[in-house]
């Protein structure tokens, strides 16, 4: 164990937590916004397989992993278009259609490596950048030489809650989210509002998907393993608020990171990471029975909006 | 008229979703049509591919089944897939703790305990629904999450094969389970084994549970209104418990018999559920969505998936399409299938409108109901 504890090895542990919360962040963050105006896209899992398998063959491709992330976005996007149909204008169950979205994406994106890339390439990862001065501090320098996606991230979390709480297009967003009625009586038009958040969520998706596909160079059927699922569910972790929803990503990429980090060291046994593996679900269900009846969540989340 | 509406909805929701499968045939440079009669041909070509389709419709069927209990309840169960590997898991363990029990009693043996095994796994989003209100969507998912992670942890040391640690390779699997386990092949030569009746007959357990039985009827009110049925003295909160444990129960034993009705006779894991599974806890939330979340319908409904996955297999050895196309079918027919609930008002709304239109256009008084009585010359 006091190999662990020496500063450059946790140094090192929390750097790789921040890059593993990457994709977490924008997919959780994605959904929050959905959320906030009404609508759960339970399809989180499923959009960032499809941006991660189409960013990973763009990337193959043009070897421009900047064009790859920019696909990622537009995947989400298609995505995105494809939900608000079956959301607002069919006005399908939310949690349901969430799993259809999710096996389509599971099965498409795996039956597109098989046809279109076969066995697993290898793409180049985004190169560390480092931030001025930070980056130069002994020690700890090297939490602050990540990727301009880990960068872009952590930036959205006041974007979102800027946009979230100063907008007016953020103000519609939580009216739309609480009393749908209301916010229609005053000439917001509600499906207009969800769409442009359907399709911010969706889009963040597609990134997160691209994100965590560019880390790790090489794409798998089944490359998230429900990382998009545990997305949506450190929403409700955040209590539907950026800021929160940061602390529960940087908790999830921390614990798997020293998770990983153990193992190398051997500090533990194979038979308890692999118990260790499951902490994340866990806490999040642990903290699911905590903040259940402490926080709320917005009142017409799920409810299709159906003017009277 | 608002039943034909009824009934042609979902065929109109399978409809769209072939050709969204024909689009993306085309779009693959195959034949569509080949690759449908490679695919029915699969299915449902001889006894052999029926019997495989059956095999496969079995975890469909019990895990639709399950979920159209929890759904009858307004209870949302996604987790069927790890209920599954419950199931599997106690079943396991009590084979291969009681290998020596003769065949007539081990069976209903490792079948309770998948039962069980399933049915604690699903208590369990129950009871924090019901006593901590946490939404089931998400704790089911998790312990989706838990179970696999689970599984491999019991795989990889307390359960593994000891030949595995031997012989230094280590993969995660049982040793080869008791044979007194194993569920009975019904026609030689085939794969069709005694699991298919038995899921049968559990889907029509389900039906007579629901519709039949005072516990079905509380059930099926709390879905209706949880305060009127909260009013009318039915205890909400065990009834939220019960439907969970009882759709838990049959993904249960949906895995129990996976282990025993498999080829290997043991149970294995390729670290994701899927591998195990077949991701029979999602598709059988198809199945029962397309069998209109009945339990009888769902046993027609989740034979049509079944021949649905064993086509795919044999489209992929004739097109070289990939069997991941059946996974990402099925996401297209739930998309479908909930979307057409609109539809169906739309329809409905424009066949009464028409009646309106005809009823205010036409000049002719309405025609009578009864007609007149002449009078008596």
């Amino acid at each position: 164990m006091s190999e662990f504890f020496t500063v450059s090895v946790l140094v090192a542990t929390l750097a790789s937590g921040i890059r593993l919360a990457t994709p977490y962040l924008f997919a959780a963050l994605g959904e929050t916004v959905g959320q906030r105006s009404g609508v759960l896209n339970l399809g989180v899992d499923g959009v960032m397989l499809l941006g991660a398998f189409f960013a990973h063959w763009t990337a193959l491709e043009t070897g421009n992993l900047w064009l790859a992330v920019l696909v990622g976005l537009a995947t989400g996007l298609v995505m995105g278009g494809i939900y608000a149909l079956i959301t607002l204008y069919f006005k399908a169950e939310q949690g349901i259609s969430g799993i259809g979205i999710f096996l389509f994406g599971l099965g498409f994106s795996d039956l597109m490596f098989e046809v279109k890339i076969g066995s697993p390439k290898f793409t180049k990862q985004l190169p560390d950048v480092d931030i001025p001065f930070l980056a130069d501090i002994p020690e700890i320098g090297e939490l602050f030489s990540q990727s301009l996606l880990t960068y872009g991230a952590f930036i959205m979390v006041p974007a979102v809650a800027l946009l979230l709480r100063r907008t007016t297009f953020g103000m519609n967003v939580r009216a739309v989210g609480e009393n749908p009625q209301a916010a229609d009586s005053l000439g917001v038009s509600v499906n207009r509002v969800r769409l442009t958040t359907i399709l911010i969520g969706n889009s963040m998706a597609g990134v997160a998907g691209a994100a965590l596909v560019l880390e790790a160079k090489v794409f798998q059927p089944n490359l998230t393993q429900g990382l998009g699922f545990i997305a949506v569910a450190l929403v409700y972790f955040g209590a539907w608020r950026p800021l929160y929803v940061m602390a529960g990503a940087l908790l999830y990429g921390l614990v798997q990171a020293t998770v990983i980090r153990w193992k190398v060291l051997d500090i533990i046994s194979r038979e308890f990471s692999d118990i260790a593996a499951m902490a994340p679900a866990v806490l999040t269900v642990v903290a699911l029975i905590v903040l259940a009846g402490r926080v709320q969540a917005p009142s017409a989340l799920t409810k299709p909006f159906e003017r009277h | 008229m608002q039943r034909i509406v009824g009934a042609v909805v979902p065929l109109l929701a399978a409809v769209a979703a072939f050709l969204c499968a024909a689009i993306i045939l085309l779009f693959l440079g195959a034949s569509p049509w080949e690759g449908f009669t490679a695919l029915v041909d699969g299915a449902f070509g001889d006894v052999n591919s029926l019997s495989q389709t059956a095999v496969r419709a079995t975890p469909l069927l019990l895990v639709g089944a399950g979920i159209s209990i929890s759904f009858r309840a307004s209870v949302i169960n996604i987790g069927g897939e790890g209920q599954i590997v419950a199931g599997a898991l106690l079943s396991t363990i009590v084979a291969l703790n009681f290998p020596d029990v003769p065949r007539p009693l081990l069976i209903p043996a490792v079948m309770l305990a998948g039962v069980i095994g399933g049915g604690f796994w699903g208590a369990i989003p129950g009871v924090l629904k019901a006593y901590a209100s946490v939404n089931e969507i998400l704790s089911t998912i998790m312990l989706n999450i838990v179970a696999v992670q689970f599984l491999n942890y019991m795989l990889r040391s307390p359960l593994i094969d000891p030949r595995e640690i031997e012989a230094g390779t280590r993969i995660p699997q049982t040793e080869r389970l008791s044979d007194n386990a194993a569920l009975p092949t019904l026609i030689d030569g085939t794969r069709l084994h005694l699991g298919v009746p038995i899921a049968i007959a559990a889907a029509v357990l389900a039906y007579v549970v629901l519709w039949r039985t005072p516990l079905g009827f509380r059930l099926r009110a709390v879905g209706h209104s949880p305060d009127a049925a909260k009013a009318a003295g039915i205890p909400v909160k065990r009834s939220i418990v019960a439907a969970l444990a009882m759709s838990g129960a049959m993904c249960g034993l949906a895995g129990a018999i996976l282990v025993f009705g498999s080829e290997g006779q043991r149970l294995i894991t390729d670290g994701t559920s899927a591998g195990f599974t077949g991701s029979a806890g999602f598709n059988g939330i198809v199945a029962a969505l397309f069998g209109g979340l009945h339990p009888l319908w769902t046993i027609p409904s989740s034979f049509l998936f079944g021949g649905l996955l064993t086509g795919a297999t044999s489209l992929q050895r004739a097109l070289q399409v990939p069997a991941a196309m059946a996974v990402a079918l099925n996401g297209i027919v739930v998309v479908f299938v909930v979307s057409s609930g609109r539809v169906r008002e739309r329809i409905n709304a424009m066949v009464d409108a028409r009646k309106e239109f005809d009823r205010a256009t036409n000049d002719d008084p309405p025609p009578p109901t009864h007609e007149p009585v002449e009078a008596p010359a």
